[in-house]
């Protein structure tokens, strides 16, 4: 076991199930991946997409069907979960309920053999760290959500792995607590600098931890990028919905130019940016609601008419549901005081129109 | 129906409570009272003081070390029973293509009752029995293989019909852990032994103590086996054969009741100190937060 690594590289990841038919499928298919010291990485899927296939094969939890797993230059995948030394943070925490929370982070400790008096000093460190100081002899059961969460992130990172797993950690949490506790990951990681590997289905958290996310769908990666280039520039469609490009229109391609291409539907005329080589005479345009502001774009350009069908007040802004006369739906987030059928032109810049190709 | 010791005066009476009164009826009519009336009975002997039952039971030879001779076999038997079912229930606990069958395996005898599993072991253990044949066959053992009609006899019988309950009971207490605590103890660096060790066996212990209880009970009340494969005369003249002969060999009712009211006395205080010591161990949910 290891205490710090340069490179946990994933090379051609496979895991195979057998679906109840008795047809196999790949929930996990290649996934090849190189994780830096002191990396933060989130894998980023809709359920189902095989992200927590990928941590449990990291851990070794699960074995693989194909490929291979090095931390460094040592082969790791054909060791048990105990051989590896990675601390892992279960979704629903998994604390062992028939022990002290001091018991609890000390159980790693304990298992590499350290005594008794030097496990002391750093079960206390690690409840500092979680901010817990004062509750390590109660039992998981008489503790919050919350507060057996930050048990959970302590009794992982008390044995100084040199990587850290985490399930959807902040999925049995309440919406407050969860960007605090976001928040609270984020300190950690900040403070150990241990490269950690965070598996989960929302994007808001993946975009606010992580360095690079890795987007899945159905087992296969769909892109690997920084958060700004996850957010901005969605490698195709799937992940451009999974960010939040709510808008996706399929219209007829009229011209293309370098990676401007020109878009037009029967009273929708739009030019964008091609994100993917187009192939065929249909394209899909992506656009996020807040990208689209109310308003004559420079020269009309880009511009729709449409009467407001749907408003949706949320304090700052209000999410507007603009139909045009041929019945093309488009969701803005516009400014408040626009009422329901109210007659708008809504402008969508050119660099934020995605094009992509139609299925 | 207000008591003194209503939660609330004026609180309305819950009345579901009133559900409780047919199974409440129950065991006053079929337990309570024939248990009082024995109780009763036995102070009340055919001659002598209030005692003389008692007196008579704990002085004469052929009757307390009846409560020996049953010890020496339900507390091997039950101490077996458990030990056997819980690694192989620990084994069982994930579900494998072979789990089903395996357990459909090792529990059919306890469809079978006690009375056909002793005839069964006659022809099969006796000396002129299978295993005796098989054993001769494959020159392993010549001598005559005495199984039956001595303890060995009484003991197996015991094993066979309370082994598949033992087994039934832990691991339906095993498969209610869950199995993410093991990974977690596993990520952590606890290899399979210590696994087993510091999760599954703290969170089993009290279950184990239940069933413990429960297969002693059982075991401790041994009567056709004891008949029928053991020495009744014997060495294998348990308690429940010291009580039957006192009310139906020699219709002696109050001293039977008071013999059976040593065997209740006996389970209990087993019972008792079982449980006692489960106090020891955590007890509460056997899950790791959230599911």
């Amino acid at each position: 076991m290891k205490h710090d690594f340069d490179e946990l590289k994933l090379d051609r990841v496979t895991r195979r199930f057998a679906a109840s038919g008795g047809k196999a499928f790949n929930a996990l298919d290649a996934l090849t991946l190189t994780v830096r010291r002191g990396e933060f990485i989130c894998l980023l899927g809709p359920s189902g997409c095989g992200k927590s296939t990928a941590l449990n094969c990291i851990a070794g939890l699960m074995g693989l069907s194909g490929g291979s797993i090095w931390l460094d230059a040592q082969r790791i995948d054909t060791l048990p979960p105990e051989k590896r030394g990675f601390g892992m943070v279960f979704q629903n925490y998994a604390l062992f309920p028939h022990m002290s929370v001091a018991k609890n982070i000390a159980f790693g400790l304990k298992m590499r053999g350290i005594s008794a008096a030097d496990r002391a000093p750093r079960v206390a460190h690690a409840l500092k760290l979680v901010q817990l100081t004062g509750q390590e002899h109660k039992l998981p059961g008489q503790l919050s959500g919350g507060q057996q969460q930050r048990v959970a992130i302590a009794r992982a990172i008390v044995i100084e792995p040199p990587l850290i797993l985490m399930d959807e950690p902040l999925s049995n949490l309440d919406a407050k607590l969860r960007v605090e506790t976001r928040a609270e990951i984020r300190r950690i990681h900040r403070e150990l600098d241990r490269a950690t590997v965070y598996v989960t289905h929302d994007q808001d958290e993946a975009l606010s931890l992580a360095d690079r996310i890795v987007v899945m769908k159905d087992g296969v990666v769909q892109q690997i990028g920084t958060p700004t280039e996850v957010y901005a520039q969605p490698a195709n469609l799937h992940v451009a919905r999974f960010m939040g490009y709510r808008n996706v229109l399929e219209l007829d391609v009229v011209r293309e130019d370098g990676d401007r291409v020109e878009v037009r539907g029967q009273d929708v005329a739009l030019t964008g940016v091609r994100r993917q080589p187009l192939a065929g005479a249909r394209a899909m345009v992506a656009i996020r609601p807040e990208e689209i502001t109310v308003g004559e774009g420079p020269g009309g350009l880009n511009t729709l008419a449409g009467r407001v069908s749907n408003v949706e007040y949320c304090g700052r802004d209000a999410l507007l549901e603009v139909i045009t006369p041929s019945g093309t739906l488009l969701q803005v987030r516009g400014p408040v005081g626009i009422a329901r059928d109210d007659t708008v032109r809504v402008y969508v810049p050119v660099e934020r129109a995605l094009v992509y190709p139609a299925a | 129906m207000t008591t003194a010791s209503a939660p609330a005066r004026g609180a309305p009476f819950d009345r579901t409570l009133l559900l409780v009164v047919p199974a409440a009826a129950f065991m006053l009519l079929l337990f309570v009272y024939p248990f009082l009336y024995g109780l009763v009975l036995s102070f009340n002997p055919k001659e002598g003081g209030w005692l003389a039952n008692y007196r008579f039971f704990f002085t004469t030879d052929n009757e307390w070390p009846t409560i020996w001779t049953t010890l020496r076999l339900a507390l091997p038997a039950t101490l077996i029973n458990v030990g056997l079912a819980l690694p192989i229930a620990y084994r069982m606990r994930v579900k494998t293509r072979y789990q089903r069958w395996v357990t459909t395996l090792l529990v059919v005898p306890i469809t079978l009752g006690t009375v056909l599993i002793a005839e069964g072991m006659l022809t099969y253990f006796g000396p002129k029995g299978w295993l005796s044949h098989f054993l001769q066959l494959l020159h392993l053992y010549s001598g005559p293989i005495r199984l039956t009609h001595n303890y060995w006899g009484v003991l197996i019988s015991l094993i066979v019909s309370g082994f598949p309950f033992a087994f039934l009971l832990i691991l339906s207490y095993v498969t209610g852990i869950d199995p993410v605590l093991a990974r977690a103890a596993a990520t952590l660096g606890a290899g399979p032994a210590a696994q087993f060790r510091s999760i599954y066996l703290p969170l089993l212990a009290p279950g184990l103590a239940m069933c413990f209880c429960l297969a002693f009970v059982q075991a401790f009340s041994v009567f056709p086996s004891a008949v029928l494969l053991g020495s009744p005369a014997g060495p294998t003249r348990v308690i429940s054969i010291a009580a039957y002969e006192a009310a139906f060999e020699q219709y002696d009712y109050a001293l039977a009741s008071a013999i059976a009211m040593v065997m209740g006395l006996v389970q209990l205080s087993i019972v008792a100190a079982v449980l006692g010591l489960r106090n020891v161990f955590y007890r509460g949910p056997v899950s790791g937060g959230k599911g």
